[in-house]
């Protein structure tokens, strides 16, 4: 079986083929996305005679997003989420790199060790202690707080933090260190100083990492947060979804208005996301 | 130790800079994780003190019918889960990655981006968009089946019991594609030319030059491939759930591991929670996780060349 896609030396056959492929993956991809959001600005009758049509005129109505911005609290659920996905994310990338340094920089008894016992929490889903976390926080009176959703994300981003940005922390300088030791700059002021400005590219991509599924997750705010004050977008919206779901209007809205945000800054910051996979890789 | 360490008497610093991210993944994260394999050794007795049984709690889930048979249900639909993502999901991955390496194609960053895209969308909206597409009230799917000639296999997918589990494990597999897609991408990336011209002198071209050269150099990053995946769905449960509810319908041939844990945990409908039996799955849950990870560490990974460039 000859597949000539493959081949290093490419003519115009296997590029238009390779394209090809891709375009279909592609559409596939998205189609069903665009077509949410092209339904979400028609009415009932429009969305259920011919789907596929883009809105025109005759058949543009906004009735979803008005009864989304009028039925449901999203806007307070956008907040909440803001808050817990902001808050974590600054929680995870000071104290992760801070730790980063830590291992990094000094050579202490029990480093490996340390650094072993952190990188456990990548491999394990902090989601199997969840009968033990809730009883922590009924304990500390955290039930239905977004300070309970920021302690376990925050806990849940730390571990491949500290993981990829102590192999950035090797890489910074020794010798801008030790100057600045000559200087008698404290520990403290070379961490702030000179090693976080120096690892700010890996600290975006380690944002980019963190915040997705925090943004998404709907455990944790099902679990220990699920009252009306403190639903995330995620869980507000599931449950908007599941009330509404004859309503095809608003459904339609409700998931546009979910997905408009999150694509917006993925496009935003994909150039960081995929240099951040593909980290070093790019020739 | 350094000689710096050996002049200075204590390094509060490493203190304070290793403190908050060890005390808050500790507390949190540790201690849970360990607290809930306690609870799975008592129970609670009618006057609501605590219990201790030793094991009986897994037997029960074991060999008691009230729960082994959904617990062993849910065990093999995981299983199933899992076999279609590797056997759909990370092939695909592979050949995109494979194709959008080859030399000088353009819009190479536009494909990678879009084909992406699914994946930063959370299960509550990829969940509902393939509901809305497949259910036949709304009637996209047969109407694009019928363009193809397809129109008589249209089914109700997501609501068959024979289809149900499958369908969701191929949105599942829909929605992350990119990610094998994006680490064998980077990986057939960092292959150095010399080695690719090296094979190209010896006559090594085209699709066995795939075989042959890229597919081995990758395996590492394969292996990679396959853990997250394992750890990712024996853990899943927001799609499950989003879709089908915490009832895992119709009649329970969606369940999971993770939707039994959330129904025997929290109760649903007229089954009381019970956080001792749900320590319990969690347990069971956390011990696969754990076989999975040390066969790939043990017995995977070590037995992977990797090639220093």
């Amino acid at each position: 079986m000859a597949n000539p896609l493959f081949s290093a030396r490419g003519n115009l056959g296997r590029t238009a083929a390779a394209h090809a492929i891709l375009i279909v993956y592609t559409i596939l991809a998205l189609y069903p996305v665009f077509l949410i959001l092209i339904n979400s600005v028609k009415s009932r009758r429009a969305i259920f005679n011919d789907p596929l049509a883009l809105p025109t005129a005759q058949t543009f109505d906004p009735i979803g997003f008005q009864t989304v911005l009028e039925q449901g609290n999203f806007l307070l659920y956008f907040q909440n989420s803001l808050i817990v996905t902001v808050a974590s994310l600054f929680f995870v990338l000071l104290f992760g790199a801070m730790a980063a340094f830590a291992l990094a920089e000094y050579r202490f008894r029990g480093n490996l060790l340390m650094g072993l016992y952190l990188a456990l929490g990548i491999m394990i889903p902090i989601r199997l202690g969840t009968v033990a976390i809730l009883e922590i926080m009924v304990a500390a009176g955290l039930v239905n707080t977004l300070t309970s959703l920021v302690l376990v994300y925050t806990a849940q981003g730390l571990p491949l933090a500290v993981f990829i940005l102590q192999e950035f922390m090797r890489q910074v300088s020794d010798d801008l260190k030790n100057a600045a030791r000559i200087d008698g700059l404290s520990e403290y002021r070379i961490f702030f100083t000179i090693a976080l400005p120096l690892v700010r590219p890996a600290m975006a991509t380690v944002a980019v990492f963190t915040m997705i599924p925090i943004w998404n997750d709907l455990w944790f705010p099902l679990i220990l947060a699920p009252g009306e004050a403190t639903k995330t977008l995620t869980l507000g919206s599931q449950i908007f979804l599941g009330q509404y779901v004859t309503d095809w209007n608003a459904v339609l809205a409700a998931l546009s208005l979910a997905i408009i945000p999150v694509v917006v800054l993925y496009l935003i910051f994909s150039r960081q996301l995929i240099r951040g996979i593909t980290k070093g890789a790019v020739k | 130790m350094s000689d710096r360490a050996r002049k200075r008497p204590f390094r509060w610093h490493i203190v304070v800079f290793l403190a908050p991210a060890v005390l808050i993944y500790t507390a949190i994260m540790i201690i849970p994780l360990f607290g809930t394999l306690n609870l799975s050794l008592f129970t609670r007795t009618e006057d609501g003190t605590r219990l201790f049984v030793g094991l009986q709690n897994f037997q029960t889930l074991f060999v008691d019918p009230r729960w082994s048979d959904a617990f062993w249900n849910a065990t093999g639909n995981n299983l199933w889960f899992f076999i279609i993502h590797m056997l759909v999901q990370n092939p695909i991955g592979i050949a995109l990655a494979a194709i959008l390496s080859t030399p000088k194609l353009r819009f190479a960053a536009f494909y990678r981006t879009a084909i992406f895209i699914p994946a930063i969308l959370s299960f509550v909206i990829v969940g509902f968009v393939w509901k809305l597409i497949l259910s036949p009230l709304w009637g996209v799917a047969p109407t694009f089946m019928d363009a193809l000639g397809l129109g008589d296999w249209f089914a109700p997918w997501l609501g068959l019991e024979e289809s149900a589990l499958t369908t969701l494990a191929l949105i599942s597999v829909w929605q992350f594609v990119g990610i094998p897609m994006m680490l064998i991408y980077a990986a057939l990336l960092s292959i150095p030319d010399e080695v690719l011209e090296a094979a190209e002198m010896d006559g090594i071209t085209g699709a066995s030059q795939f075989w042959k050269i890229k597919l081995p150099l990758v395996l590492p990053t394969v292996g990679i491939i396959s853990i997250l995946t394992f750890v990712g769905n024996f853990n899943a449960f927001d799609l499950i759930y989003v879709t089908q509810g915490a009832l895992a319908g119709p009649n329970f041939t969606t369940d999971i591991l993770g939707s039994y844990l959330f129904r025997t945990f929290f109760g649903f409908q007229l089954q009381l929670g019970d956080p001792h039996m749900g320590a319990t799955v969690a347990t069971v849950m956390f011990g696969i996780i754990l076989v999975g990870v040390s066969i790939y560490l043990f017995g995977v990974q070590t037995r992977l060349r990797r090639y220093q460039f």
